[in-house]
């Protein structure tokens, strides 16, 4: 008997009714931004006393989007924000999960000194670290395309790079691959070390193919991490030409007339990839959230 | 065949590496400068390497006392101007009034070298106060309705979800909006709902509402998040302790505290936790919709960091904030430890 046959049909319209109310809370501001996104200013004022604020009607323009890309410059901003987010993640798979190897699958002296530290920063939050971190940052040197071809630079500030060097290497990461590998039997890369295969080729060939839900958790979570963030860029990034997605959306808000059309354009064009992703690898989005929280 | 070899010496280290190398330089390091910059008073565009100042960012930043007064006038009391004493009064240099109240005839004020700051930290306990139990009961909430075993509830499920994958900056815009006192949709529905009962409510620019504000809309970015985990721990409940309670006649009240509860203990637990250190680091929200405003009204920990350390260049104070709050985060973690461990204890 499936839970489903236990309830009665009143209490069922019950509990269809509270889900339906509820996914209308959940969902009203999402519909809000898209209908607002294709109104003027005056269409959003004078309907938002309604329920026509959250329905695509009236005078219906797709100008805002336009501006959303003439004025707004989004799509320099989107690519910025996805060679970051790529960047970091792939790298970010490659680094945190051969760490995660060298913890779980090989024996070596002072292993659990470096598990414990590694605990240790699972705790830190990023926030206690930004001011001191952005200080370090302004003061390493790097490289930059000037006019003249590469140029050494003495600050890492206002660059793509500075968004994605300090976020590679993630404690939480490398624990969350060093759990999964833990677990995987041991005979498995026994086998393959008596067949003469090297460390690099037993990660390779037995423990990453193993391992794909864990590839995907890490990298829904780091990728969503990196597409939104803010107090990083907002601190390291005043430019215009490394600016993330997140920032170019300051330049619509809080101005003295502020274009909500445009506004919600922008967002929009922000939130539906990410949502899209959301729709189509749902099963995943659940299984890494839950593996996140399996740690406690 | 040397393989058992190749897994000791120098592999794990060249695999290590570079995860090595980015925590400490990207962690570790910019933790340890934090803590050396909070003794100094280095600022973010002077190239001179700071002086060292002892721990005068600390006694800034935390010194606390009180003012006691008798009233200069009797009848309506009437007191010294709170200002004038902390000018002339040695022992109360560098105060400035952080609150004050009537205590029978005199009045007490709470006096503080960084009033903004403790304003800040109170904001900032009391947004994790009120959004964690609304939060996580809403999430708990969600839970026990996608868990009823009904058709389509996995599509009310990812609709729950879905605004955790929204960002907080956005949510924070399009949110601004909707609390605007004449525009805004939530004034409006309240309104409709009430018969015009309930006047429009000045939600971001009224200090007593602000932070409410923020609650709400946190909650509702945030819950889908902790009603996933919630639900992985409904589900790892077994279902025969349901149908034996059943079959013994319990109600479904008693079901939910007797099996329920206690089976999602440690699940709660953890997402209490979880919740609340993400609480004391609010930032974004604030930023975006208030800029730490009306009056100081939600100003948080985190906000008045950035404030210090990079809209004022003063990096020292900045830093000094941040130690703090790591420290703060420190001692929550450790509580939770020691309950916990507490826990194990009484089953063993």
């Amino acid at each position: 008997m499936t839970p489903a046959q236990r309830h009665t049909i009143p209490l069922r319209l019950a509990l269809y009714a509270m889900m339906a109310v509820l996914a209308a809370i959940f969902l009203f501001p999402f519909l809000f931004m898209l209908a607002s996104s294709f109104k003027g200013n005056d269409a959003i004022f004078a309907d938002g006393a309604t329920l026509r604020a959250v329905l695509p009607v009236g005078d219906l323009t797709t100008a805002n989007y336009a501006h959303a890309f003439a004025r707004g410059h989004i799509g320099h901003y989107f690519i910025n924000s996805l060679v970051i987010t790529v960047t970091t993640v792939a790298l970010g798979l490659l680094v945190n999960s051969l760490a995660a190897f060298a913890l779980a699958r090989l024996a070596w002296r002072g292993k659990g000194a470096v598990l414990t530290l590694l605990v240790i920063l699972l705790v830190v939050p990023f926030e206690a670290i930004s001011v001191p971190l952005m200080v370090l940052v302004a003061k390493l040197p790097g490289v930059m395309f000037g006019v003249d071809g590469l140029v050494l630079t003495r600050s890492w500030l206002d660059t793509l790079y500075v968004q994605i060097v300090p976020f590679v290497a993630n404690a939480f990461s490398i624990f969350l691959f060093y759990q999964f590998f833990r677990d995987i039997p041991k005979d498995f890369d026994e086998a393959a070390y008596v067949d003469g295969a090297t460390p690099l080729q037993v990660y390779a060939h037995v423990i990453v193919p193993a391992s794909l839900p864990v590839f995907a958790t890490v990298t829904i979570l780091q990728a969503l991490a990196m597409w939104n963030q803010y107090l990083w860029p907002l601190i390291t990034v005043p430019g215009e030409a490394a600016r993330p997605l997140m920032i170019g959306m300051e330049q619509f808000f809080g101005a003295r007339r502020t274009a909500w059309g445009e506004v919600m354009a922008y967002a929009a064009l922000i939130t539906v990839p990410v949502l899209i992703a959301f729709i189509f690898f749902q099963r995943w989005f659940v299984r890494s959230v839950v593996g996140s929280g399996v740690k406690g | 065949m040397s393989a058992p070899a190749d897994r000791r010496g120098w592999t794990p280290l060249w695999f290590g590496a570079p995860a090595v190398l980015g925590l400490g330089l990207f962690v570790v390091l910019p933790f340890v400068m934090a803590l050396i910059l909070t003794f100094t008073d280095q600022r973010l565009v002077s190239p001179a390497p700071g002086a060292f100042v002892g721990l005068r960012n600390y006694d800034r930043l935390l010194s606390v006392s009180a003012l006691v007064q008798n009233p200069v006038r009797d009848g309506v009391p009437v007191y010294a101007r709170v200002r004038s004493v902390t000018r002339t009064k040695r022992a109360y240099l560098g105060y400035r009034p952080l609150a004050g109240f009537g205590l029978g005839r005199r009045r007490v004020t709470i006096l503080a070298k960084d009033p903004a700051f403790l304003k800040a930290l109170g904001n900032t306990f009391a947004f994790a106060v009120m959004v964690v139990p609304l939060q996580c009961g809403v999430a708990l909430g969600l839970a026990l309705l996608v868990n009823a075993g009904l058709r389509g509830q996995t599509v009310f499920r990812a609709v729950y979800f879905s605004p955790v994958v929204m960002s907080m900056v956005i949510v924070s815009v399009v949110w601004a909006f909707l609390f605007d006192r004449d525009l805004g949709l939530i004034n409006q529905a309240l309104g409709a709902l009430s018969c015009g009962l309930i006047k429009p409510i000045d939600w971001l620019g009224n200090p007593s509402t602000a932070m409410p504000a923020i609650v709400i809309m946190s909650a509702w970015q945030g819950a889908g998040f902790q009603m996933l985990i919630l639900l992985a721990g409904l589900q790892g409940i077994s279902r025969e302790l349901y149908d034996a309670a059943r079959i013994d006649g319990a109600s479904p009240w008693q079901c939910f505290w007797h099996i329920t509860v206690p089976g999602l203990r440690h699940t709660i637990g953890f997402v209490l936790v979880v919740t609340t250190i993400a609480a004391l680091g609010l930032f974004t929200q604030v930023d975006v919709m208030t800029g730490g405003g009306p009056r100081g009204a939600t100003a948080t920990v985190m906000f008045e960091a950035v404030q210090h350390g990079v809209r004022e260049g003063n990096i020292a104070y900045g830093a000094t904030i941040s130690v703090v709050y790591f420290a703060l985060i420190t001692i929550l973690i450790l509580i939770q430890q020691l309950m916990q461990r507490r826990r194990v204890g009484e089953a063993a």
